[in-house]
């Protein structure tokens, strides 16, 4: 009992978590935005995927680590664009196109693969991000090594959880993105294009689902396989719906999710076998469950969200 | 545009002055009303023409509006009010005609260019978002979408000022879903004095307020056009528009069908001008009253929101019809969700023509011959995206004549659904047509049409007129009468004084879930019904 909860104080557990939180925050704040917007993605999944493969690709084929990134974020966008079309100028069911446009993206991924690397038997490997230690603040017991002691990419993501904040609540920009989530009907009477406004989020937010996945390939492990995302993108969209919409609170549950899967691998090192280690993998969820129910039922989700916008229609 | 003509708080004298550099000269070929001469049209509409389909909507409506004048848009509903105000607003593009705004034409179709013409139009419905602050509603769409950042301080103290000069009180940082329905329409005229409107449009602005809110909103509107604002006011009702306009523009199945100085001219005439007739008076016919029909005995109901009631008993004679006036919220709607069968009494019992009925409900109700006209017709008397054909079988679906063998007969269902459009005089496309495309008039007409069909005995008319114009509510009148004339028992409930006094032969008083001693017709004075209405002497009765 004692060694469980002397997990709790070492530093490479707490590592561990805001590595494992790096992806979901990409990703959980990408789900945000076309949330906010008024439109559900469940295209995350296979966005995810895409990004994870594009962004090792570009890095496998020659390319610098940032233009992977990059490369990443544009073809999120790309599948973005598609999603945003099929359901805000076409206004078809959200939940439909986001299945089909995962599975599209995620077979198309598988496919690429296969034609690019048609001879390979074990993933091929890239060098990927390094830790960069920031001088001074890394030292910081535990804090310090948990958080200033990572790649650049996890960097990146605590400054897209402040950018997207940022953007939200103190631009013009950000007032119409929500308010085209709100009433979209008040938006149009301003003057500004609905359409234009929610095509616009729903391609930033996946090119950010795609970066999430890109982590996977290029921060966290170092190749692309099938099966690399693995359900992350459902359990982002648990996490926007956690966070109340908020980015703040949704950065908090990535780091609680992936706080409980850490401890869930190292519970399993201990426990010498007792329990059957699928017990351990599922805590997470349950406790993701748990925390849902107490936290999300009070929550005042977007008023307009999956609610197809036709102009002059009330 | 010109900075003369975009201030707005500043335009109290001189008239001729604030006219932008660059117009033609006013008025030719419109030749104004008298003495009105010597001021500029800031709106000039002309021969606009709108067609949807078959449907010509607009028909050549012409008319203008000069600066600081009230204009009312009279006409009942489908008269083409606010296809117009879509026309000029940008949201639709009419087919013929032009729009003019200070002296230049609008780009049809784009509401930005209206916008940036100064027009701001309040709608029926609120167009805010409900989880973002007052603040936040105005200033969505005022900076450019490229700006970095938003200036909140500078818009928070500009709000501050339009609500301190022109009465609008409203917090700039309240949530809108905490405000109250005034409130709400406040920001929404806010919302257009921030972007500098100097024509401020106002679609039917008092359907939702109460009568303090209504007198608010007058206040607010003298204020404006005082301060050089040009205001349209679109309205079906005679009261508001002989108390607010300057001038009326009466719109009757598309087309203009007359334009008055509201000084000189009386209700009556407005109203024969609306509708094109003269509306006869309310039939008031000497009674026969029959046998009860339905008892109440000492019931209680405790619905699981709004107030309820105990020990409370009634009686609806045949050939008669109880008027239940009061306040809305003091047990009117757990008192009709009972007689409609939606609630069963926790105590008492239900006499129906003398057979006490057990396992009271909906089913029952229908079978005890309740015809049931619903208080809120979009959210339980129809079901929007269904066929009206659906909606008039909904309450006898199952009854032979539309079912056999657990099959629909829809040949039969859609013969009963013509010959109630036929009978009701209902417009509408075809019995097939979704019943969330008519208007109200016609949407009430329907449920009328399937409430009074079989003749049954017992009619629960709860609020049948709300938000009708005089036309169809003349219809709705004529109609329930006609109906306790056959000899049915009628139970009226409205809000209207006028309405309850015009047609109940026999009054009762809801006040806290009580009921007063009924009262024949004239009985008592509206003073007295006030009385009761605020509770005073129930403890008595």
């Amino acid at each position: 009992m004692d060694q469980a909860v002397d997990i709790l104080f070492t530093a490479s557990f707490w590592v561990a978590a805001i590595r494992i939180a790096s992806p979901l925050i990409f990703a959980t704040m990408g789900e945000l935005i076309c949330e906010r917007a008024g439109v559900l993605n469940l295209g995350i999944e296979g966005i995810m995927t895409v990004g994870a493969f594009a962004g090792w690709f570009t890095v496998y084929s020659g390319g610098d680590l940032w233009a992977g990134v990059l490369v990443a974020a544009l073809a999120g966008a790309a599948f973005g664009l598609l999603h945003g079309f099929l359901t805000v100028p076409l206004g078809l069911s959200q939940h439909v196109v986001g299945i089909g446009v995962t599975l599209l993206a995620t077979s198309l991924t598988y496919f690429t693969y296969r034609l690019v690397l048609p001879e390979v038997t074990s993933p091929p490997k890239i060098e990927p991000f390094q830790p960069l230690p920031i001088p001074g603040l890394s030292q910081i017991p535990i804090v310090g090594e948990a958080l200033f002691a990572q790649t650049p990419l996890t960097y990146l993501a605590f400054v897209t959880v402040a950018l997207v904040a940022w953007v939200l609540y103190r631009t013009p920009a950000g007032l119409a993105l929500r308010a085209a989530g709100e009433n979209p009907s008040a938006v149009e009477a301003q003057g500004i294009s609905v359409t234009a406004v929610r095509m616009t989020a729903v391609c930033a937010g996946s090119a950010l689902m795609a970066i999430g996945g890109a982590f996977l390939t290029m921060s966290a492990f170092n190749s692309f396989f099938f099966e690399t995302v693995n359900g992350r993108g459902w359990i982002c969209i648990a996490l926007v719906v956690f966070g109340s919409w908020r980015p703040g609170k949704a950065l908090v549950g990535a780091i609680l999710f992936a706080a409980f899967d850490a401890y869930q691998i190292r519970l399993q090192q201990i426990s010498g076998g007792v329990v059957p280690y699928q017990m351990f993998l599922m805590l997470p969820y349950v406790l993701s469950i748990l925390a849902l129910v107490l936290v999300a039922r009070r929550a005042t989700y977007p008023k307009a969200l999956m609610i197809p916008y036709q102009k002059g229609e009330r | 545009m010109s900075s003369a003509a975009r201030r707005v708080g500043a335009l109290m004298s001189s008239t001729a002055g604030s006219t932008p550099p660059g117009q033609p000269p006013l008025a030719i070929g419109h030749p104004p009303l008298e003495g009105e001469g010597s001021r500029a049209p800031v709106l000039r509409l002309t021969d606009i023409t709108k067609r949807f389909g078959p449907l010509v909507a607009n028909d050549q409506i012409s008319f203008e509006l000069a600066r600081g004048e009230t204009v009312a848009l009279l006409g009942e509903n489908g008269a083409g009010k606010t296809t117009l105000m879509n026309i000029l607003f940008g949201h639709y593009v009419a087919d013929e005609g032009t729009v003019e705004a200070f002296g230049r034409p609008l780009p049809p179709g784009d509401p930005r260019a209206a916008l940036d013409a100064g027009i701001g139009m309040v709608h029926q419905h609120f167009t805010l978002a409900d989880n973002m602050t007052v603040l936040e509603n105005i200033t969505l769409g005022t900076q450019s979408l490229r700006s970095l950042r938003s200036d909140r301080r500078a818009a928070r103290e500009r709000i501050r000022a339009l609500s301190s000069d022109f009465g609008l009180a409203v917090e700039p940082d309240a949530t809108v879903a905490s405000l109250s329905v005034g409130e709400r329409q406040r920001v929404e005229i806010l919302k257009a004095l921030y972007r500098d409107a100097k024509i401020l449009i106002l679609d039917e602005p008092t359907a939702v307020l109460t009568p303090a809110e209504t007198d608010a909103l007058f206040r607010t509107l003298k204020t404006l056009a005082a301060n050089g604002l040009s205001i349209i006011f679109i309205s079906h009702k005679l009261a508001e528009v002989l108390a607010v306009s300057d001038r009326v523009v009466v719109l009757r199945g598309g087309r203009v069908a007359g334009e008055r100085r509201t000084a000189e001219i009386s209700r009556g005439e407005l109203a024969a001008l609306m509708v094109g007739y003269d509306l006869a008076p309310s039939p008031v016919k000497a009674i026969r009253t029959g046998p009860p029909a339905l008892i109440l005995e000492n019931v209680a109901v405790r619905p699981r929101s709004g107030m309820g009631f105990a020990d409370l008993s009634l009686t609806l004679r045949s050939g008669e019809i109880t008027g239940l006036a009061g306040v809305s919220g003091n047990g009117q709607a757990a008192l009709a969700a009972l007689i409609a069968g939606m609630e069963r009494p926790t105590a008492g019992d239900i006499v129906v023509r003398s057979e006490r009925i057990r396992d009271w409900g909906p089913r029952r109700a229908l079978g005890a011959g309740v015809g049931r006209i619903p208080e809120d017709r979009h959210a339980v008397g129809t079901i929007g995206d269904m066929s009206v054909t659906e909606n008039v079988i909904a309450e006898r679906y199952r009854s032979g004549r539309f079912s056999r063998h657990g099959f629909m007969r829809w040949g039969a269902a859609r013969d009963f659904a013509e010959e109630i459009i036929r009978d009701y005089d209902v417009k509408c496309p075809s019995p097939e047509a979704r019943i969330r495309l008519l208007s109200g008039g016609n949407m009430q007409k329907l449920i009328l049409g399937r409430a009074l069909d079989g003749e049954p005995a017992i009619i629960l008319a709860n609020q049948p007129t709300r938000g009708l114009d005089v036309g169809a509510v003349a219809y709705v009148h004529g109609r329930l009468v006609a109906a306790r004339d056959r000899g049915a028992a009628v139970l009226l409930i409205s809000e209207d004084l006028d309405e309850i006094q015009t047609l109940a032969d026999r009054i009762v008083v809801m006040s806290k879930g009580r009921l007063s001693a009924p009262s024949a017709r004239g009985e008592r004075t509206v003073a007295q019904l006030g009385e009761l209405m605020a509770g005073h002497g129930l403890e008595a009765a």
